[in-house]
């Protein structure tokens, strides 16, 4: 007792420009909730400005991090703000960034609550913030809750709805009961570690030898099972297509896009800091949940009717493109990283594309039903050509975005020359071809179909803000597939740096 | 101008079509005659500046690589931004220029149902830019980008304006070209991974000559690019989807379809799978012959049973690449040289058959041959030019048929000298019969279409007019090709020469 008093409190240094981004947020957060509470109704119209904003102000602290370049780790180790951790926040807050801009016009004709919602939105992004730079178990899973709790309400926003009610009340069950998992899994591995600290678990792992195999398997499992399930792979898939055809359209990209991303960097942060020593246990693992989630999404996908539910579908396919490289990553780390990592930044720029696209057609059909979107390049040439690219490159078509996120993934796997990885790329092959099979069956609707009968086919205006959107995923998506460097440089993070 | 020319010249023919693509998108869809206009414009600006590429290539040099652009691309993976011009690429380069604006010409009246020539257009600006690209890209990645771009704009030009069967057209072209794409990208990627370099460039890909690859992974990688390229090509049995594709797609999809896109393939097999896996090549070489020859008489006997000319064009290419692969099959020389003529002469011509077919069909509403009859007699000059290039097509001495089919023919006499003499003779007398068939089904089509009187039902159509001037416009050039490069076709071998030269010592180790 006297030698533990005797350690005497000391206040941790804190690296205020490391936790900037964070801070900035949180400011907003806090803002938005003011304003909302003290200007009640008439806050409506300035919230989405606002909320956009403040993502906005977060990208500068972002820059002057980037630009400062040197690697910073706080809390002894917990909380990491390096080049990978600045690329992610980049990502999340440009993702949310266009989330709010498909939701200002959503929400505001739909007649929905709207102060609460960009609250709750930027909560969200605060949560997935912090998990970029968490390597910490407790770090890890605060932001986990963090990202998770208000988008189990954003799901269920369209409250009059049935479906909508479904959608949430469906998320937040098995969200909950993922997290049970996770934490289960969180506290094996806290157990075999002896610490929170990613970087500590992997050493003990590692000290351990071919001891407490069972335990590790199990601890593994456990975690894996818990992030699945945020980032949709098969089997942990099935909340995903109601979710998604229940929520609100914008909503349901944040969920395709930004919170698969999360479970993503969780997954890297568990894969690569803690777990990589065991490539016995973790390349079997994501090779099962690699190659079943690709092939189950795609062959559900091809027999969607409704084009959101497609998108769900072939949104678990994808994450089992993205769940490939880490079935190589003890036998090619680097490389298969990168290839995760370069493969989320295009995946969100397409994806948030598609949805966006989605958006501003149904807009006028008013459905989102394959069948309601016969002939649309008849009425709506422009929309339909910029809904196929971003459907060309969610194929994988050069040049745009799609191909180089599958290439890298292919040249991983081939790289890492290990049985897994050969017979993982030949399954992606094919299912890559499966997936052009549905893809093309969207742009084949608006194309080539006629026109279903009454329906309205006068003009329409798109918006400004869902304008922006389009071309700001469009401009990227075609950047990053004519010069891949540039998603490349950003993503290039070299030798896995664990805990700094 | 040769410094401009040396450091920009391919890249300015590459993307002027695509800058033209943008620029329409800019202007609204009801300005008809200003996309027209600007098909015209930009693909016409294409040309010049090919033209200009041809006036300073040195000739001497055909066999080297001139006006290289070497830019940084994707550094991680070795991949560079490489365009370069040499002997094999000129002649097609050429082609492909020449033909896009000509389509363009002739779409200047004939815009295929349902309308809309700015989606059309800028469609086929797309496409010429990926067919462009392919012919001049030295670096395997930047080959495959521009190998794909060709995909969609098809596949929506064949959907979108085709025949009544256009939907089941195009999802089978599509598919069957991104199922030979996707085993090309592994073929790529393992050249890749085995050579000792770890590069795509195909300057050093060349040079190695597949050196440090065993003979047996040869073989296998080949086997990839021989189903990816065939498939375009296409070789028998990948063939069916091609009577499909060209029937069902709009006329202009159908010209540059036969002029152009097949040659993607073939192109490939020369610049791409010989030289770069040699013994994979010599190992193939007897199967690629056979299945040549099947395909040049398995096509002419289907022409011979074909009641719609449209499809029966069709299945005539099916036996003119034939023709070509043969040629390449030899890997002498004598053969590559004659399948590239061949390459060329088929783009010409059939090109030429399926605007005719297409302006017939504007005029009569059908291409069953039962019904036509007696062009001669109704339109008289478009009666003469469908002779003529139907005779073109069998191969008359005297136009440039002739020299894409005889020495190929001739080149299975004395194939390279690791290849089976006896076998490459028996095909080359399979071959040459498969010559009479096409002389038979040819004669018979221009027998059936412009001899004797019209029938009944279009005696006195006022439909029936004879060639407007649009259409001389664009079918003039290529009459003049067609009839010019019979007389002298030294133009064409003495560039590809030396450059096949090489491709043969580097695909027999000679």
């Amino acid at each position: 007792m006297l030698t533990q008093a005797a350690e005497v409190f000391t206040k941790p240094n804190v690296d205020y420009h490391a936790l900037a981004p964070e801070l900035v947020l949180v400011g907003f957060v806090i803002v938005l909730a003011l304003v909302d509470s003290w200007k009640l109704e008439r806050a409506r119209a300035v919230m989405p400005a606002l909320a956009g904003v403040g993502l906005l102000a977060v990208l500068v602290p972002l820059v002057t991090l980037a630009a400062d370049d040197a690697p910073r780790v706080l809390l002894g180790g917990g909380y990491v703000v390096d080049s990978m951790a600045l690329v992610l926040k980049a990502l999340f807050v440009i993702a949310a960034y266009v989330v709010v801009l498909l939701s200002t016009n959503y929400m505001a004709e739909g007649d929905y609550w709207e102060s609460e919602y960009y609250t709750l939105l930027l909560s969200s992004v605060l949560g997935m913030l912090v998990m970029a730079s968490s390597r910490d178990l407790i770090g890890i899973f605060v932001a986990f809750e963090l990202l998770s709790i208000p988008s189990y309400m954003l799901g269920s926003w369209r409250k009059g709805d049935l479906k909508s009610n479904e959608a949430g009340l469906k998320y937040y069950l098995m969200g909950v009961f993922a997290t049970g998992i996770l934490l289960y899994g969180m506290s094996l591995a806290y157990g075999l570690g002896g610490s929170t600290n990613l970087e500590v678990i992997g050493e003990r792992i590692a000290a351990m030898g071919s001891d407490g195999v069972p335990v590790v398997t199990l601890a593994l499992l456990f975690v894996i099972i818990g992030f699945g399930f945020k980032v949709s792979a098969v089997p942990f898939h099935m909340w995903a297509p109601d979710t998604y055809e229940g929520a609100p359209t914008p909503v349901t990209a944040f969920l395709a896009v930004s919170s698969k991303a999360a479970g993503f960097v969780a997954l890297i942060a568990v894969t690569y800091f803690a777990f990589i020593v065991r490539t016995d246990v973790i390349q079997p693992a994501f090779f099962v949940l690699s190659a079943a989630s690709m092939t189950v999404g795609n062959l559900i996908a091809i027999r969607q009717t409704n084009v959101i539910r497609m998108l769900a579908y072939s949104g678990i396919a994808q994450a089992g493109f993205m769940l490939a490289p880490f079935a190589v990553a003890g036998s090619n780390p680097e490389q298969s990283l990168q290839a995760v990592v370069t493969y989320l930044v295009i995946y969100a720029a397409m994806n948030l594309g598609a949805f966006a696209s989605i958006i501003a057609i149904s807009r006028r059909t008013r459905s989102a039903e394959l069948s309601d979107l016969g002939g649309l390049f008849t009425y709506m040439p422009g929309l339909t050509t910029v809904f196929t690219l971003f459907l060309a490159s969610l194929i994988g078509i050069p040049p745009l975005g799609g191909w180089w996120a599958k290439f890298g993934v292919f040249a991983s796997l081939v790289n890492a020359n290990t049985a897994l990885g050969w017979a993982l790329a030949i399954i992606m092959a094919l299912n890559t071809a499966i997936a052009a099979y549905y893809y093309l069956a969207v742009a084949r609707a608006m194309w080539l179909d006629d026109v279903p009968e009454g329906a309205d086919v006068s003009p329409m205006r798109t918006p400004v803000s869902l304008g922006f959107a389009l071309v700001v995923t469009l401009v990227a998506t075609v950047l990053f597939g004519v010069l891949p460097q540039v998603v490349n440089d950003a993503t290039s993070f070299g030798v896995v740096a664990s805990g700094g | 101008m040769t410094d401009f020319l040396n450091d920009w010249g391919l890249i300015f023919v590459t993307f002027l079509p695509a800058v033209g693509a943008l620029v329409m998108l800019a202007v609204p869809k009801e300005a008809e005659d200003t996309h027209k206009a600007l098909a015209v414009v930009f693909s016409l600006a294409a040309l010049v500046m090919t033209v200009l590429l041809l006036i300073e290539f040195d000739y001497d040099a055909a066999g080297s690589l001139q006006f290289v652009v070497d830019k940084e691309w994707i550094p991680l993976l070795n991949s560079g931004f490489i365009l370069g011009l040499d002997g094999i690429s000129l002649p097609l380069l050429a082609m492909t220029a020449l033909v896009v604006p000509l389509c363009a010409v002739y779409s200047w009246d004939h815009i295929p149902a349902p309308g809309n020539p700015k989606a059309f257009l800028a469609m086929i600006l797309v496409l010429e830019t990926g067919m462009l690209g392919c012919f001049v890209a030295q670096d395997l990645i930047l080959f495959f980008v521009f190998f794909e771009i060709v995909l969609l704009p098809m596949y929506f030009l064949i959907g979108v304006w085709g025949g009544p069967e256009r939907k089941y057209a195009s999802i089978k072209f599509f598919l069957y070209t991104l199922f030979g794409s996707a085993l090309l990208i592994v073929a790529f990627l393992s050249l890749y991974f085995l050579s000792a370099e770890q590069t795509f460039d195909m300057r050093v890909l060349t040079e190695l000559g597949g050196i440090d690859i065993a003979r047996t992974t040869q073989i296998l990688v080949f086997g990839g690019m021989f189903v990816g390229f065939g498939i375009k090509v296409p070789m028998f049995p990948f063939h069916t989807w091609l009577p499909d594709a060209h029937t069902q797609a709009p006329t202009q999809g159908s010209v540059i379809l036969a002029a152009v896109l097949l040659k993607l393939g073939t192109y490939g097999f020369v610049r791409i799978a010989l030289p770069f896996l040699p013994e994979g090549a010599q190992w193939w070489a007897p199967i690629i012959a056979v299945l040549a020859v099947i395909g040049i008489i398995y096509g002419a006997l289907v022409c011979l049973a074909q009641t719609d000319m449209k499809r029966l064009i069709a299945f005539s290419s099916v036996a003119h690449m034939g023709f070509v692969m043969l040629g390449i099959a030899t890997l002498t020389d004598f053969g590559i040289n004659a399948a590239i003529f061949g390459m060329v002469a088929h783009g010409l011509i059939t090109g030429l058959l399926f605007f005719i077919a297409g302006s017939m069909k504007d005029r009569y509403h059908t291409l069953e041959i039962k019904r036509l009859g007696g062009m001669l007699v109704s339109a008289p000059r478009l009666g003469w030019i469908l002779g003529l290039t139907s005779m073109a097509s069998l191969g008359l001495p005297g136009l440039a048929g002739f020299w894409g089919e005889f020495p190929a023919i001739l080149s299975a006499y004395q194939p390279a000298e690791m290849l089976d003499e006896t076998l490459y003779r028996v095909l080359m007398v399979i071959a040459a019969l498969g010559t009479v068939l096409a002389a038979g089904y040819l004669l018979w089509l221009y027998q059936r279409t412009s001899f004797g009187t019209p029938s009944e039902e279009f005696a006195d159509d006022p439909a029936i007019s004879d060639v407007s001037s649009v259409e001389w416009i664009a079918w003039a050039p290529m009459i003049v090709l067609i009839v010019v490069l019979g007389f002298l076709p030294s133009i064409i071998f003495d560039v590809t020469n030396p450059a096949t030269t090489a491709v043969v010592a580097a695909a027999t180790g000679s």
